[in-house]
């Protein structure tokens, strides 16, 4: 079925275009909105798009990073800047996928997918978005909860603070098949240290709820100690609450209730 | 619905097609160009058989819009070959067995293609990253390993 395509020269024109139509999905890289026209999703009615350069744009220079929604995680994967987000970038697709599928995307992929967006959840993203009223930023995790509502809105840009080091910031993706397959589960976990002491922990999990979730008693269980083995045996013990995994080809829940403290304990305790 | 114009370059030659809105690129090479060499495998981007190039970039044509490669250069297998003679590629992979019923084999050579054209020397394992997102139902990968290490080893792809 053919859809009508709008392409806009500003975000604003096609925020716009996006909020007045409920048949409008915006197309980034291709990898979800294709995907669906080409199963003969008929609920797309009209796919937008915009050419505006700041989509495109990757800002880590300072200690607070910008990226573009537009920005491909080929792109990340070039830009030395961002080793630390190279691990998340590499575990997505082959080399086809990465170089179309898109950062501000992968915020709506939904499991197995969205891996890239569990790794902003550790980092504790703002999402730029603009609706029919204007931009505004929004905190990932009430992001990622209202996603299903978000399809009029915009993706501008995520944004996040630099971890202090390599060692601050892990990410781990478990799949069936290596190097490319969809998630079993992916942990990532922001552990800022201040005098010894882990101080704002932050552990995301993906598939282990409908959307990409923060493990809230791991972090607890982590928050003002030292990363010792004790420590780290209370959060893996604590890393399966507050999770629903669901049933899917690739795992049962059952399953990744099983492996997700053993997971956590191996991504905290430095193991490959 | 209106149909769009659009123009591109499809292996060194100018084409102008006419495309409905939200046609894919894949569906426009092979039913409005006629190129059959990129092949429809999923749809969802899961298999890699659609892989082309675009502008260098290895790209899945069935989930690019058609639209979005207007005045830029797309390379499929159909233009690798110089008229009677195989590509480098394509001699190692008949040379080393690497194509069985053959249907992922112009995804796979695009995808190493891909690859040598910017690292004319991989180790074996940016072979295996290179053509990850590409399925084999046949080889059980090895012999395409083998061979895309083999064209490498022949000498730099030609570009």
């Amino acid at each position: 079925m053919a859809v009508t395509v709008r392409t806009f020269a500003s975000t604003g024109e096609a925020a716009a275009a996006l909020s007045s139509d409920r048949g409008a999905r915006y197309f980034g890289g291709g990898t979800l909105v294709m995907r669906a026209l080409n199963e003969g999703d008929i609920s797309i009615s009209t796919i937008v798009r915009a050419s505006d350069h700041a989509l495109t744009r990757i800002d880590a220079t300072g200690s607070r990073v910008t990226i573009g929604a537009g920005v491909t995680f080929a792109r990340i994967l070039a830009e030395c800047g961002l080793s630390f987000l190279h691990a998340a970038a590499r575990s997505i697709g082959g080399p086809a996928v990465r170089n179309m599928g898109t950062v501000g995307g992968n915020l709506f992929a939904a499991t197995p997918y969205g891996d890239f967006t569990v790794a902003l959840l550790a980092l504790d993203a703002m999402v730029s978005v603009q609706g029919g009223l204007g931009s505004r930023d929004v905190p990932i995790e009430e992001f990622l909860q209202t996603r299903e509502r978000q399809t009029g809105t915009l993706v501008l840009a995520v944004s996040f603070q630099k971890p202090a080091s390599a060692d601050a910031f892990r990410y781990r993706k478990i799949a069936r098949i290596k190097p490319k397959g969809g998630a079993v589960i992916t942990l990532a976990a922001h552990l800022p240290v201040s005098s010894g002491r882990i101080v704002g922990a932050r552990i995301a999990l993906g598939s282990m709820a409908p959307t990409q979730i923060r493990a809230r008693a791991a972090e607890r269980a982590l928050e003002g100690r030292t990363l010792d083995g004790a420590t780290i045996s209370a959060a893996a013990a604590a890393a399966i609450e507050g999770t629903s995994p669901a049933d899917n080809a690739l795992a049962s829940g059952w399953y990744r209730r099983e492996i997700v403290g053993v997971h956590l304990r191996r991504l905290l305790s430095g193991q490959e | 619905m209106a149909k769009t114009a659009l123009q591109f370059r499809h292996n060194g030659r100018d084409v102008a097609i006419f495309v409905d809105g939200g046609t894919n690129l894949l569906v426009a090479l092979r039913e409005l160009i006629g190129d059959m060499t990129p092949k429809f495998g999923c749809g969802q981007g899961g298999c890699g058989a659609c892989s082309v190039l675009i502008d260098g970039e290895l790209h899945l044509s069935c989930l690019t819009l058609a639209e979005t490669v207007a005045g830029r250069s797309v390379e499929t297998l159909d233009g690798i070959k110089d008229g009677p003679s195989l590509h480098p590629l394509q001699r190692a992979f008949a040379d080393n067995f690497a194509a069985q019923c053959g249907y992922c084999t112009p995804g796979i050579l695009m995808a190493a293609k891909a690859l040598l054209d910017r690292n004319p020397q991989p180790s074996r394992a940016e072979v295996v990253e290179a053509i990850s997102g590409n399925i084999c139902r046949c080889t059980g990968y090895e012999p395409i390993i083998n061979a895309v290490l083999a064209a490498a080893s022949v000498g730099r792809a030609r570009a």
